[in-house]
């Protein structure tokens, strides 16, 4: 009987885990434009110019892109 | 950069790159972008939030439901055989702390707004569901609580999942375009303004009266004006539906919208862009009205009644179980509100509108949201724009009438309308452009009167092109004669063209009617009224009599305002109406009708406010459109039906004493999915019928 509590309860924290994953994932955007991102990976890196890559809220800004 | 709304941020240090370096660099590669002042950011940001939100809610409700599942298994499968007490209470407590979050957090919209209707004394279909959840909640919590019963936790759970997953279905958008726009969209945003000889540009709605502009070839004219110098060519195609420019010379006043060819003219502003002419028809009340149409949609006038009887129903079953025992009449109180839990039929609208909606948008007519469909089958008169609905705008058909000209005589043409930038001088240029002429003919006495005709000798041969009367000017009798046997058509725009002072013919011109309009006219002149309303001549009438037929009224000359009494005095008059129209001077009739539909040939074009947009190229499926969705109103309907007679067994089960928590697990789920199966089933197989899949 206390396997299954245990089991359970590891199997109910992994999938909060996940749950937690989940609502991160909807928070970020990522269901928003579920098209972009496969075409995204063809392109070139963002290259930040020299100078501004020491600005931290230019980079911050760029990344998020 | 965003594919599917077609947009892309870009981030520049604007210290170092103006703005406008950007927009050039940026249109140099082809992609000119498009200024707009439509939606702020809060909004974007609140359409986002609320996409997010509902994505949330049905993630959390999927993942509770699931585990919820899971630990009911144990009691569906015990029949007989008895479970450790222990591990049943710690199973029930894992329940309600699941569903926690799946009632007070993923259902929560139901309650508000159950809650915002009856506040506004008004009964939707969110208050027996909420009635439904909230009974199937505490009875579960008493339940599980006061007996260690397995409550009906995993019920609650899978309906509001399902009830979640038909909101996401019906919420379908179309990212790319956009139904709310005014004229402001299409007016420029700013103009250059003329003070003491200095340009200056500052923002439209700044503009002022009495305020000098200037404008360039191929801008927009923001606000009445009077023209105050150089030759003003003002295509109104957009606001008025004529498809010729207009001609105007030294003060006249100029009205607002129109697009100006040919040199840069300077105008003073007579009325602020809010109050002109055009923009005046947006103070209109019709588009005061709020979103929320008066009439009630079907389903809240079935759930009316629908929660009425069920409150009966249980209120009574309760007090008659009242007098032999309390326990009992709480039961049979909760459990009737529980079964009759209209889940089902709150899912029947979601689908069924969503899947129409996917269909239609496959056959690229694209619906603003869902209750289009409802309105669009209750339509009885069906209006139509001319310019640019039922014809092609930008396609304007060039056939000479007369006697044959020979090369040489059309190059004296050629040569001759070379010269005048008057817009029907460049259709005639271009119907012609491919007649090889050589490049020494000259003009000489070149003369053009405006809005009558041009004149000019061409390596020595008088010709002239223009109105029958200034060709007739200095031309005697017998000539006039000759002439007059070319004149079959008075109505139609025509150009006539004489050589050597001989009437040779005329240029005809004439709009292109799309490609199947008749027959959508024939399909659709069987059970609807039809009417068309154009602010251009009638120089079409015979054509649109033969297409519409003797039953159609067919109005010309109409003002945008016009069109907009037009539907309005129809609708008194018991019509329900579907408006499709294309331009500017649609708007007021597309908003007063109950369905506006815009016609477009580039759906990322503007287009004015509507309820729904249809591809240029299908417009002659519109009857089959109206069709189906007649036939998903009827599905619908036949949906509630089966629906109530799932309800029906429920009470009779509830009645009989066999109403278990597994029987509720089984059967309320089945309700839902069942229904969902049957519309998909026949919304396909009907849409299959009429060739739309």
């Amino acid at each position: 009987m206390s396997a299954i509590i245990i089991l359970i309860s590891v199997s109910l924290t992994v999938a909060v885990i996940f749950l937690i994953a989940f609502i991160w994932s909807v928070r970020s955007g990522q269901y928003e434009d579920k098209y972009t991102p496969s075409v995204r990976m063809l392109f070139d890196d963002n290259e930040i110019p020299e100078d501004l890559k020491n600005d931290k809220s230019v980079s911050k800004k760029i990344k998020k892109l | 950069m965003d594919f599917p709304k077609k947009s892309v941020t870009i981030v520049f240090d604007h210290s170092a790159v103006s703005l406008k370096d950007v927009v050039v660099l940026i249109s140099s590669i082809g992609y000119e972008p498009l200024i707009s002042l439509e939606k702020n950011d809060e909004q974007i940001k609140k359409d986002e939030f609320k996409n997010k939100d509902l994505t949330l809610k049905i993630g959390i409700a999927g993942f509770c439901l699931g585990n919820i599942m899971l630990l009911s298994f144990p009691e569906y499968l015990s029949k007989g055989a008895e479970i450790d007490p222990q591990l049943k209470t710690i199973f029930n407590y894992l329940n309600i702390l699941l569903s926690l979050p799946v009632f007070f957090y993923s259902a929560s919209d139901y309650f508000i707004s159950a809650w915002k209707a009856v506040k506004k004394n008004y009964i939707s279909i969110d208050f027996p569901i909420s009635l439904g959840l909230i009974a199937l909640f505490v009875r579960s919590l008493y339940e599980i609580i006061l007996f260690n019963n397995a409550g009906y936790i995993d019920s609650l759970a899978g309906l509001i999942f399902l009830l979640l997953l038909g909101k996401l279905f019906q919420s379908k958008t179309y990212q790319t375009l956009n139904f709310e726009r005014d004229y402001k969209s299409y007016f420029p945003v700013s103009v250059t303004v003329l003070k003491n000889g200095i340009e200056k540009s500052i923002p439209v709605a700044k503009l002022e009266t009495g305020e000098r502009i200037l404008i360039r070839n191929g801008e927009i004219i923001p606000a009445d004006s009077i023209l105050f110098s150089g030759t003003a060519n003002i295509d109104y195609s957009f606001v008025t539906g004529e498809s010729m420019p207009e001609q105007k010379v030294l003060g006249e006043i100029i009205y607002a919208g129109g697009r100006h060819f040919g040199s840069a003219i300077e105008l003073e502003v007579i009325k602020t862009v809010s109050q002109s002419y055009l923009t005046q028809l947006w103070n209109n009340d019709a588009f005061k009205k709020t979103q929320i149409s008066n009439i009630q949609n079907l389903t809240d006038k079935v759930s009316k009644y629908f929660t009425v009887i069920i409150l009966a129903i249980a209120f009574g079953s309760g007090l008659f179980w009242l007098r032999e025992d309390v326990n009992k009449a709480i039961d049979a109180f909760t459990t009737v509100l529980i079964i009759a839990c209209p889940c089902a039929f709150a899912l029947t609208t979601p689908f069924a509108f969503g899947y129409t909606l996917r269909i239609f948008g496959r056959n690229k007519f694209y619906l603003k949201k869902g209750s289009v469909i409802e309105d669009l089958s209750n339509i009885n008169t069906v209006v139509f724009d001319k310019t640019g609905t039922i014809t092609d705008s930008g396609n304007i058909s060039v056939k000479f009438f007369g006697s044959k000209l020979s090369h040489t005589e059309l190059c004296l043409v050629k040569t001759l309308v070379r010269n005048s930038s008057h817009p029907l001088s460049r259709k005639i240029f271009e119907s012609i452009s491919g007649e090889d002429c050589s490049d020494d003919l000259e003009v000489t006495n070149f003369d053009e009167s405006i809005s009558d005709g041009i004149s000019g000798i061409v390596s020595g041969i008088p010709v002239k092109v223009g109105n029958i009367k200034y060709l007739l000017k200095d031309l005697d009798c017998s000539y006039y004669e000759r002439g007059h046997e070319f004149i079959k058509n008075p109505f139609s725009t025509n150009v006539f063209i004489s050589i050597n002072n001989f009437i040779k013919g005329y240029y005809s011109f004439r709009n292109i009617y799309r490609a199947g309009i008749d027959k959508a006219v024939e399909d659709l002149s069987e059970d609807y009224d039809l009417a068309v309303i154009t602010g251009d001549n009638n120089s079409e009438r015979n054509n649109l009599l033969k297409i519409f037929g003797s039953g159609a009224k067919l109005l010309f000359n109409q003002k945008p305002q016009d069109k907009l009494n037009f539907v309005k005095e129809i609708q008194s008059d018991s019509a329900k109406v579907l408006m499709i129209g294309d331009g500017l001077n649609d708007a007021g009739a597309l908003k007063q009708s109950e369905v506006g539909i815009s016609v477009s040939e580039n759906i990322t074009n503007f287009l004015p406010s509507c309820d729904a947009i249809i591809d240029a190229g299908e417009i002659s499926k519109i009857g089959k459109f109206i069709r189906f969705s007649k036939t998903t109103m009827n599905i619908i309907r036949a949906s509630f039906v089966i629906s109530f007679i799932y309800n029906i067994i429920g009470l009779y089960l509830a009645a009989q004493g066999t109403f278990s928590p597994l029987v509720a697990a089984v059967l309320m789920p089945f309700n839902s999915i069942s229904i969902i199966i049957i519309i998909f089933l026949m919304t396909n197989f009907f849409a299959k019928r009429r060739g739309l899949i």
